[in-house]
């Protein structure tokens, strides 16, 4: 803070804080304090709003608890989230790797540029991509058809569908992470691992994931966050049966008019995605500051 | 005994550029070997040909007599110390110390005890449970040789380990690196571009000059017999007199120069009449006329370097020269500013062709 007024003066420095505070408050913690208030009230016609059975309590919360359907798509949509976000590091972390150090500077940039390329488009767009692409007369079953490899199309919406969809539209946000924190390790710990004798597999497990956990885990979290919290690719390329909670709440805000009970199952999704990163983070022993970084 | 390391015809090349053109030598069984050069000599490519991360393009590599064609570095007799150490900061200075091991599948009881063995035998006892971060550049340097004396080398390979150390330690290092040597009577493959490291530490030690091979020699020999000019001005300090061959007799050159005949050992592949240069050690130079070889210099300056001191001058046409006078001989050392002679004997300099 002293350093911020040296720096800048008493004028700037005044901003750049008025700015931080406006930031926090205005767009951090008054959107979720509301989002708190309206889930724990009831949802009244208007004439009934400050009136006597305008209190707080629980009823929105419990009224989850008790409605298995939506239970069950709650906690579907928690661990297909954390399904996603392993998908998502089991495709990229041989990428990433190949990228930091295995590839050329010339290919590597060209790679990375491919990749970056589609994220130009909306997600909408992208996701409407695999749209095209799943369709039951759609061009990836004509492939398998004409290859053989299936004899009569597949339905890939619904489970499959929103998987490929979420992978795909998360791969940055996995594979940059980890390339960082793999393009940081000294490339001669590599060679002295397998100089002393240690496998392919061996040097990755000791040497290289060790290294890049952080950037693993910070992969992980944002994808397993932008997956949880999802509605593109569940709404396009799900089917009934694979519904996501974001669908719910969506429908409670929009379809039901009922606000307070959307804003209620929201509280509930980002309390339990809060908790899922922090006891991972706990788990392979890495701060929220090494995230953050 | 220790596996020998023979390279024969050895090339290599990345694309078009070439890094080392047709090396032949031969490491002996148990003996301390320097490869010496500057910066892009080629020889780190040498060391990696031979620890087996480059394949070379042109000739064979054998060590122990058998041809390492096609071999990984993990299937190699070799282990190699990296310029940066490249110790695991993540594992205490035990798992690096047994990573070979790990690899090879030795239980954990006896990793550890092979690990202690190990932290005893480079000093280093009690520090196995710290992490690399924790020590200091000299116990660094000591857990990276055990780390790669745990897999049981015939050849150690280091890559110019002590270039980050101060200069004290660097001088202590070398001297516990000799004596390990000498105590485990592995072979040592050591990189250097520090001409004053490979001399002091090396049974023989080669010079590399833009990929090409100048001598192998025991430092002795590089030292007072210079095949090359480039290693003659590459290997310690020296002075370069230009001239002409007049002839030879009795082991002496006779060389025609701008300060006047001058007599000097006839270096290799030096004829009659053939433009040379005779090259003499700065401590070769005495103040004062005595005998044939008399040289009459201005000084510019002199540096007082502890032991000796540095004189600094120049000769009537021109050219730099060095001289070095004792510590104890200062009082009597020639004023700046005014011409002074320097004499040294014919035994003292060499006289090698022009390139």
């Amino acid at each position: 803070m002293n350093e911020l007024y040296r720096r800048f003066g008493s004028g700037m420095g005044t901003l750049f804080l008025a700015l931080v505070a406006i930031w926090l408050g205005g767009m951090v913690l008054a959107p979720n304090l509301m989002m708190i208030d309206y889930a724990l009230r009831p949802n009244l016609p208007p004439a009934d709003i400050g009136g006597p059975r305008d209190v707080y309590s629980l009823d929105n919360i419990l009224y989850l608890a008790n409605e298995s359907v939506h239970r069950a798509i709650f906690f579907k949509t928690v661990w297909a989230s954390a399904l996603v976000a392993f998908l998502t590091l089991v495709v990229c972390y041989p990428l990433a790797y190949w990228l930091a150090q295995s590839a050329t500077p010339n290919r590597s940039a060209v790679v990375l540029l491919a990749l970056t390329i589609p994220f130009w488009i909306n997600e909408v767009l992208r996701t409407l991509a695999w749209y095209i692409l799943l369709a039951f007369r759609g061009p990836l079953n004509a492939l398998l058809l004409s290859l053989g490899v299936i004899d009569q199309p597949v339905r890939w919406y619904g489970d499959v569908g929103v998987l490929a969809g979420m992978v795909y539209a998360y791969i940055l946000f996995m594979l940059f992470p980890i390339y960082n924190s793999i393009e940081s390790l000294d490339r001669s710990q590599i060679e002295a691992a397998r100089d002393l004798g240690a496998s392919t597999w061996r040097t990755h497990w000791r040497v290289v994931i060790p290294h890049a956990k952080a950037g693993i885990a910070t992969g992980c979290v944002f994808t397993f966050m932008l997956a949880a919290g999802s509605y593109v690719a569940p709404a396009l390329l799900g089917a009934p049966g694979s519904r996501w909670f974001t669908e719910i709440i969506y429908n409670w805000f929009f379809e039901g008019g009922d606000w307070n009970r959307g804003a209620a199952y929201a509280l509930v999704l980002l309390v339990l995605c809060l908790t899922v990163v922090l006891v991972t983070l706990r788990i392979f022993r890495v701060n929220l500051t090494d995230v953050a970084k | 005994m220790s596996h020998s390391v023979e390279l024969q015809h050895v090339g290599m090349a990345f694309g078009r550029t070439r890094a080392v053109t047709d090396v032949s030598l031969t490491v002996q069984g148990g003996e301390f070997f320097s490869i010496l050069g500057p910066s892009g000599c080629g020889k780190t490519t040498i060391l990696r040909m031979i620890a087996g991360f480059l394949q070379p393009t042109e000739g064979k590599i054998l060590i122990g007599g058998r041809d390492m064609k096609g071999l990984g570095p993990d299937q190699r007799p070799t282990a190699m110390i990296f310029q940066s150490l490249a110790l695991f900061p993540l594992m205490p200075v035990w798992e690096n110390i047994a990573f070979g091991l790990e690899a090879r599948g030795v239980a954990k009881p006896a990793r550890k005890a092979k690990a202690e063995e190990l932290l005893k035998l480079v000093a280093l006892e009690g520090f196995g449970e710290r992490m690399p971060g924790e020590l200091s550049g000299g116990q660094r340097q000591r857990v990276a040789i055990a780390r790669a004396l745990a897999v049981e080398p015939q050849v150690l390979l280091l890559d110019e380990p002590l270039s980050a150390l101060d200069l004290k330690l660097r001088q202590r290092m070398r001297a516990e690196l000799r004596a390990l040597q000498k105590r485990t009577g592995v072979t040592f493959i050591y990189i250097t571009h520090d001409q004053s490291e490979a001399l002091a530490m090396s049974d023989r030690v080669a010079v590399m000059s833009a990929g090409v091979l100048q001598q192998v020699g025991s430092p002795r020999e590089l030292y007072d017999d210079p095949a090359t000019p480039f290693v003659a001005r590459f290997v310690g300090e020296t002075n370069a007199i230009s001239g002409r061959v007049i002839s030879l007799d009795g082991g002496m050159a006779i060389v025609e120069t701008a300060e006047g005949r001058l007599r000097g050992r006839i270096g290799h592949g030096l004829s009659p009449g053939a433009s040379a240069k005779l090259y003499v050690r700065p401590e070769a130079l005495a103040h004062g006329e005595e005998g044939a070889n008399c040289l009459t210099a201005t000084i510019d300056r002199i540096d007082f370097e502890g032991a000796f001191a540095l004189a600094y001058g120049r000769l009537e046409n021109g050219i730099a020269l060095i001289a070095s006078i004792p510590s104890t001989e200062l009082a009597s050392a020639p004023a700046i500013g005014v011409p002074a002679s320097f004499s040294f004997r014919d035994e003292n300099a060499v006289v090698l062709p022009d390139e």
